[in-house]
């Protein structure tokens, strides 16, 4: 038996040539809080599809606790909850109704149902529009309607694609609560998809990061943004030498590298909190005059960035700055 | 993967119940097409239209529009899948532990009973306008062909829905489809009206089995003998149910 709630091998999904997932190999412990990260594409959704068993792998396998999700279909349904990217709900229906709807599919009786109507519905703050239609909820309550329905009939995994699209940042909070709540409070193990960096970051325990189909690095974000490393600094430069800066900048011990790029210069420095006032020092001890310094800690963006050799896109950075990382953006630029 | 799960067949049915009586606009647009027919063309023909012997117009017109309700009603009801797929509500269903076989007889037992239930409120108006039922005996009779009727379009419905990526083919089943098999039915005139060539179609449509079963129970006429209009509809019903749970079952969620 195995003890994994989810152990694939090699799964692989093509649609007329193009390769979709390719080769994954995946082992999500129980009670995890598992993050499969990366950019818009078809990559992670079909990876929750096919162990959903909405779709078949084109190869490979996969058990999701401990049912094959070619040959116990059934089984695997039975032990997921999923709540889908689109909406799918019954806006004609109230959320009580969508709920027991749903508790009915799952073959629960009415007393039980009703007992976990009450309680998914207080995890997701909604126990006051439970006998409202669907039609009239607002995009967020849908959301949280959905998180709910995914959890009602006590899944052992529940899968998330991407709970939080186009949501706004108060709505999204409040789902990443409502997430680790069920994670802690209820056990579950949640998979979840996104390719919100700040998203995953937060939540997951574990992330992979997912590329053109196959996962690229795989560890919880502490240990992948250690992998960076050092923090990234920034100084914008007024008038001076800016070659002369970077190369007396490179020759300091602490500094992992140190690049120049229009009118700023960009170290990676380690504890960059610290040395902020040498640098500086050696700056103005070079002739240079400084505008502005800004420091940020390596983020999922940089280690998509580091594995991938590109960024994820501009408006889904979310937290992080714009402006820095449009510099950092552009220093990338120049090294490629 | 043949399980039958009756708690989910429920589930989907009690869904459809509430969604119809939620709806009651719906309910009512629908039935009004059936009414007008019966109304207008029952005062309209009522002196001119060739009846068989002893009965008239409205005896003749009122089960023809019931079958014409039920055949709407209940090809409506299967095309709605398409619906529930556009709204996403179909991966919903397709994603809880049911067999494919229970989520088509959940959808077919819903479409029918709301497909009857207008069919029978039709009877209302006609009855009004002067329609004599047969009985007690015949009225259950009709019932039976009632649900035969609706299932079989329900099925067919859903065999279509279950090909269709999208809802642009709906109103071509609707107009090419559903209104050809509405008027060779013989539901507004007798079928002997027609040129033998075109009665051939006729008689290859299922309603006018339907149709004809109808008046046999609730009024006592009909062209074929009523054990014929049984098996044959019996048999349509039994087809386009086993192909309708086919293409389902084979068909993508996505």
């Amino acid at each position: 038996m195995n003890e994994a709630a989810i152990a694939a091998s090699g799964l692989t999904m093509r649609f007329d040539g193009f390769t979709a997932v390719d080769e994954v190999d995946l082992h999500i412990e129980k009670g995890e809080l598992f993050g499969l990260l990366g950019p818009n594409g078809p990559g992670k959704s079909t990876i929750i599809k096919m162990l959903t068993t909405m779709i078949r792998p084109t190869d490979g396998s996969a058990l999701v606790w401990g049912h094959d999700i070619g040959r116990e279909r059934d089984a695997v349904r039975s032990s997921i909850g999923v709540v889908f990217q689109d909406p799918s709900v019954d806006s004609q229906l109230t959320g009580r109704e969508n709920l027991d709807f749903h508790g009915r599919m799952y073959g629960m009786d009415a007393r039980l149902r009703q007992k976990r109507i009450e309680d998914v519905l207080d995890l997701v703050d909604l126990a006051e529009k439970a006998d409202v239609l669907l039609e009239d909820y607002s995009g967020g309550m849908q959301r949280r309607l959905e998180i709910a329905r995914g959890l009602m009939h006590h899944p052992d995994v529940l899968f998330l694609d991407e709970p939080t699209l186009g949501l706004d940042a108060q709505t999204r909070r409040y789902i990443w609560e409502y997430i680790q709540n069920m994670n802690r409070l209820e056990g579950v193990t949640v998979v979840i998809t996104t390719h919100y960096m700040e998203e995953a970051d937060y939540l997951c325990g574990r992330v992979a990061i997912i590329d053109r189909g196959r996962i690229v690095a795989l560890d919880s974000p502490k240990n992948l943004k250690d992998l960076i490393g050092a923090d990234l600094v920034v100084l914008e430069v007024g008038d001076g030498h800016l070659d002369d800066l970077v190369g007396v900048l490179s020759d300091i011990d602490w500094v992992v590298s140190a690049e120049a790029s229009g009118d700023a210069v960009a170290l990676r420095v380690d504890h960059g909190e610290s040395r902020i006032p040498e640098i500086v020092l050696t700056a103005s001890r070079a002739g240079v005059k400084i505008r502005s310094v800004s420091m940020h800690e390596p983020t999922l963006e940089d280690v998509f960035l580091e594995f991938t050799g590109k960024k994820m896109r501009d408006d889904d950075t979310g937290g992080g700055g714009g402006k820095l990382v449009a510099v950092q953006s552009r220093m990338r630029t120049r090294r490629h | 993967m043949a399980r039958i799960d009756p708690y989910a067949i429920y589930s989907l049915w009690l869904r459809e119940m509430i969604r119809f009586f939620r709806l009651k606009s719906r309910v009512v647009g629908s039935l009004a097409p059936p009414f007008f027919f019966l109304a207008i063309l029952g005062m309209g023909f009522r002196s001119t239209m060739v009846v068989p012997e002893g009965i008239e117009y409205i005896d003749f017109l009122a089960p023809g529009i019931i079958g014409m309700t039920l055949l709407f009603s209940a090809t409506f009801g299967g095309l709605s899948m398409l619906w529930d797929r556009e709204f996403g509500f179909l991966r919903e269903i397709m994603v809880a532990p049911v067999s494919r076989l229970s989520i088509v007889l959940g959808r077919t037992a819903g479409g029918v009973t709301t497909a009857v239930m207008q069919g029978v409120i039709i009877l209302v108006p006609g009855i009004l306008m002067g329609l004599k039922i047969a009985g007690p005996g015949g009225f259950l009779l009709s019932l039976v062909f009632m649900v035969l009727i609706a299932t079989t379009f329900n099925s067919l419905g859903l065999a279509f829905a279950s090909k269709m990526k999208d809802m642009s083919g709906f109103s071509l089943i609707m107009n090419f489809m559903v209104f050809p098999l509405f008027l060779l039915s013989g539901a507004l005139f007798p079928v002997e009206n027609l040129p033998s060539w075109l009665r051939i179609l006729s008689y290859l449509d299922p309603l006018t089995y339907g149709v004809d079963g109808l008046r046999a129970s609730l009024v006592g006429v009909s062209v074929f003998p009523l054990v014929l209009d049984l098996a044959v509809l019996a048999a349509c019903c039994a087809g386009s149910l086993a192909l309708g749970a086919y293409l389902f079952e084979v068909s993508d969620v996505e």
